[in-house]
């Protein structure tokens, strides 16, 4: 192990230790929660949050994708269908994926990662939880009460001179959750520098902490622009004050530019993180130190310093000038280097590993490939003559949903799976989420797989009716069939990961044998999370594959049968002593 | 329906050859990238899971050569690429100098063209073949993209400023005109078609104020009427079973089935055309369909000059209708000719009409009829 645990291995402790309250069972009254500072609850409450979040975004998701199955649309109205098209975009990318991974896994896991009883500010860690669910409350009364018809890219002067719908509302929510963003991204950065455990050193440091690090810096140049910008449109739609509007005299493209300055960054928020845990799922069940560590750490900050540098790319054909456009291209083009740097990285350290073949680490191979197609259909975005065409269709559609749902939402599931033992204190059907795992992967394809297709024909997104070019419907129809799919994969963990909570067998301090500190402490962790503050004596992923392979098979031969999938010793209490202990809790 | 599923979309400008070559190099990099990845994970999972035999000794943790090696390689295609797309995005930004300038006007929700000498068209926009054409574009409004996919072209249209994109079109026919910018509710039906001409039915066109034929004299529309509503299936050079032939009648006495005659004047062949059972040529039954009501009273004037010009002794014919039905014949269509007859081409007119102008869902027989045929179907 690397490090020296306060008390010598908390998996074999007595069952007294055992007894112990955790940070859930400490005290359950909803004022404890509702007031607490610590970091797990935080992310605990994040997690509830976001769910409810991504459900809605979700529905309006399958909604769109029934309507398009006919060229003349099913049951919505155009100006329906626009709403619910903005309102999916505003969900799941405002109060989903620049949300989810940084603030539940982020918040649960940064403190226990580094060997610190919380982050630095508890109390504002709490407040950006509070900032996060008023915004999301505006955005949904926004859309509830007169709806938001603008798509989450708000562009003007539609936005502020044109639409009728309540786009001052949505953008105070947005505003609100900005600074819960900022407010989180500030508290990780102090943490990280200032309360790293003794022997903590940098480069020891798991990939997940570098990558939170650089989100946070991300999340903390960028978001005061688009909050400013956002607001900027209020102004100009409730007093008129001429800013963008050519109208009153101002300038449309000026918004395009500080829209994207902040939200081109704001891809990174969202992917950046899935490397991080990235990082941690194929090192840790390839049983492997991840390869070229220092490779891919500074690939992390390079992608994030690179990323402020890019966002014209959105904009080439907006009517910004060719020189504008040709830096941006080359500079899109160079980011695209560190990114490749990490596929690779990953890929070589499956090289002479020992590959368990569980959900989480199928989440993290399917995020190598998805992640890749990704990755190089951005290219023909980046590139500037192959944009002129392919923007505004379902290519760049495809394309960015192949980031951020094969990307983001394929690495939060895989965390999810990979932490929630350690979160709940509860083992799920591993063979179940294994196959889950799989459908999640084949959904995702077939739903936007065809999406390329159809927007290299030239099908322009955001369209409600096509009846005048039928020819795209038969992609529509593949595209709506894979979101079925899809749909079930999201659903069904759900329903696996409850019932555990409700009589999954309970998880020992590390279930899946692997290595980093947060694995040290009990699951679920006490309130302070370690006892004593741990000293790290070894480099982060100090796994050494021959020995791990001789002592997998010693293990094998010991305890022939694990858990549901599980390896031997993921459960709390072997079986035998079940009788023994009696106790629940 | 798969079966008729097209892949790619036509390819109808100078821009398509070169844009798809650097499309398909970028597919080409991509598809043999992911293989590389997707081949090496699998691999690599197979071969090294957890209890296999295979050899893990010496494992390497960190190597400057592989490292530097994976980031040169996909930094010197990534450079190569841009300026393979670089180079296609300054032959779009640059017009000849003799490309034709077309004004297009953007607004809630639709295109409206300005041609330079006056023609002005709605949600079409007819180009010539093989000639550059530069479009200047402002919107009225919000911004709008104008979005040609067969052409490879797309660009922004800003209100307050003007945008330009130029293209030659290479291939004659009618292709998608979308708007590409998000614009508000009827966004998705802002668009339209773009016809690409030969640049002589361009040329007499334009000449003719955006008619696709030049303007007939009424004996001609008479002419291609009588043939149209088949008058001439019966009514031919000579006397028949079924009718008789009305070369040579104009001005003469008729005898009539009821034993009086009549004058072949406008007022009888009037009668003759809509209610013909009421004065029957002597003998002849009352075959002849009525036509009241099927056709208007401005198209009685043409039907009536031209068989008075073929109704006169003498007469000939009026010209050989071979330009009639070149324009025909061309592909270009698209517009009404102002002398056909309403009654027959109404049908023929709605479509095409329905299908280049914006239109509502509700009470919209197109969108009506569709979502119809998709309720059948499932």
């Amino acid at each position: 192990m690397s490090s020296i645990p306060i008390e010598k291995g908390l998996e074999n402790s007595s069952p007294h230790q055992r007894e112990q309250a955790n940070y859930l069972t400490v005290d359950w009254s909803l004022k404890s929660w509702l007031t607490t500072g610590d970091h797990k609850r935080i992310g605990i409450m994040y997690l509830i949050s976001i769910s409810f979040f991504f459900l809605l975004g979700g529905i309006s998701a399958g909604l769109i994708r029934y309507e398009l199955t006919s060229p003349a649309g099913r049951v919505l109205e155009s100006e329906t269908y626009n709403k619910i098209f903005s309102a999916h975009g505003i969900l799941m990318i405002f109060t989903f994926l620049v949300v989810a991974i940084p603030a539940v896994f982020g918040n649960f896991l940064l403190p226990l990662m580094i060997g610190a009883r919380d982050l630095a500010f508890p109390r504002l860690n709490l407040m950006s939880w509070y900032l996060y669910m008023i915004g999301g409350t505006l955005i949904l009364g926004g859309m509830i009460n007169g709806g938001v018809d603008s798509g989450w890219t708000f562009y003007v002067p539609y936005s502020s001179m044109y639409a009728n719908s309540n786009i001052a509302l949505v953008i105070v929510g947005i505003f609100f959750g900005g600074f819960s963003s900022i407010t989180t991204g500030i508290n990780f950065i102090v943490t990280t520098h200032k309360m790293r455990a003794p022997g903590m050193t940098w480069f020891r440091l798991p990939l997940f902490v570098w990558a939170m690090y650089a989100t946070s810096v991300v999340i903390i140049l960028g978001t005061p622009v688009v909050a400013i910008t956002l607001l900027l449109i209020v102004f100009e739609r409730v007093f008129q004050l001429p800013i963008f509007s050519p109208e009153l005299g101002g300038d449309p493209v000026l918004f395009q530019h500080l829209f994207w300055f902040y939200s081109h960054p704001a891809v990174y928020i969202m992917i950046l993180p899935a490397f991080g845990i990235q990082s941690e799922l194929i090192a840790n069940f390839a049983r492997k130190r991840i390869f070229g560590y220092h490779f891919v750490a500074f690939s992390t900050l390079a992608i994030a310093g690179l990323g402020f540098l890019v966002w014209g790319h959105h904009m080439f054909i907006s009517s910004q000038s060719m020189y504008q456009g040709i830096v941006f291209s080359l500079i899109s083009f160079l980011v695209a280097v560190p990114s490749a740097v990490k596929i690779f990285n990953w890929t070589a350290t499956l090289y002479k590993g020992n590959i368990r073949l569980t959900s989480p680490m199928i989440y993290a191979l399917s995020f190598i490939g998805l992640f890749t197609v990704g990755g190089l259909t951005g290219l023909f975005l980046g590139s500037l003559g192959t944009n002129v065409h392919l923007t505004n269709t379902y290519f760049i559609v495809a394309h960015f949903h192949y980031v951020m749902v094969g990307g983001s939402l394929t690495a939060f599931l895989g965390a999810l799976h990979y932490w929630w033992p350690k979160m709940t204190g509860r083992l799920y059907s591993e063979s179940l989420a294994k196959w889950n795992a799989v459908l999640v992967f084949v959904g995702f394809n077939l739903t936007f797989f065809p999406q390329f297709v159809m927007g290299w024909m030239g099908m322009p997104r955001r369209y409600h009716y096509y009846y005048f070019a039928p020819e795209y419907q038969p992609y529509h129809l593949m595209s709506t069939a894979g979101a079925s799919v899809l749909a079930l994969g999201l659903i069904i963990p759900g329903f696996y990961l409850l019932k555990s909570l409700a009589n999954g067998p309970k998880a020992s301090a590390n279930p899946w044998g692997a290595h980093g500190l947060e694995w040290e402490t009990a699951s679920p962790p006490v309130t302070t999370n370690f006892e004593q503050t741990p000293i790290v004596m070894d480099e982060v992923y100090d796994f050494d594959p021959v020995l791990e392979h001789e002592q997998a098979q010693a293990r094998k031969a010991l305890e022939p049968t694990g858990y549901e999938g599980y390896e031997p010793g993921a459960l709390a209490e072997p079986k035998k002593d079940e009788s023994d202990l009696g106790g629940k809790s | 329906m798969l079966t008729n599923t097209p892949f790619s979309p036509p390819s109808a400008s100078n821009f398509a050859a070169e844009y798809d070559f650097v499309f398909f190099l970028l597919l080409g990099l991509t598809i043999f990238f992911s293989v590389v990845v997707g081949i090496a994970v699998i691999f690599f999972t197979v071969r090294y899971r957890q209890g296999s035999k295979a050899d893990r000794s010496r494992p390497i943790y960190e190597d400057l050569r592989l490292e530097t090696t994976w980031s040169v390689i996909p930094l010197l295609l990534g450079l190569v690429m841009f300026f393979l797309g670089a180079k296609v995005f300054v032959d779009m930004k640059v017009p000849p100098k003799d490309a034709q300038e077309i004004f297009i006007i953007g607004k809630q929700w639709m295109w409206h063209v300005q041609h330079s000498n006056g023609v002005r068209e709605n949600n079409t926009l007819h180009v010539p073949v093989g000639k550059p054409v530069k479009l200047t574009m402002i919107s009225q409004d919000v911004i709008h993209a104008f979005y040609i996919p067969a052409f490879r072209v797309q660009m922004h249209v800003v209100p307050g400023r003007y945008t330009s994109m130029w293209f030659t079109p290479t291939k004659a026919g009618k292709y998608h005109l979308f708007c590409s910018m998000y614009c508000g509710t009827q966004h998705s039906e802002m668009g339209g078609t773009v016809v690409a001409m030969e640049p002589k039915a361009w040329a007499n066109w334009i000449a003719n104020g955006g008619e696709s034929v030049p303007p007939m004299t009424l004996e001609q529309a008479g002419q291609k009427l009588y043939n149209n509503i088949s008058c001439n299936n019966c009514h031919g050079a000579d006397d028949n079973l079924r009718a008789p032939s009305l070369y040579g009648i104009w001005g003469k006495q008729r005898k009539l089935s009821n034993g009086t005659s009549v004058v072949a004047d406008e007022t009888y062949i009037r009668e003759s055309i809509l209610r013909p059972h009421n004065r029957l040529s002597s003998g002849y039954g009352p075959t002849m369909p009525i036509y009241e009501g099927k056709i208007t009273e401005q198209d009685i004037p043409k039907l009536l000059t031209y068989i008075k010009a073929i109704g006169t002794p003498g007469g000939v014919p009026a010209s050989s209708p071979t330009s009639l039905d070149a324009a025909a014949l061309n592909g270009t269509g698209g517009t009404m000719t102002p002398f056909a007859s309403n009654a027959i081409q109404y049908q023929e007119n709605l479509k095409k009409r329905l299908d280049a102008t914006p239109t509502t869902r509700r009470g919209n027989p197109a969108v009506n009829a569709i979502a119809a045929q998709e309720e059948g179907r499932q």
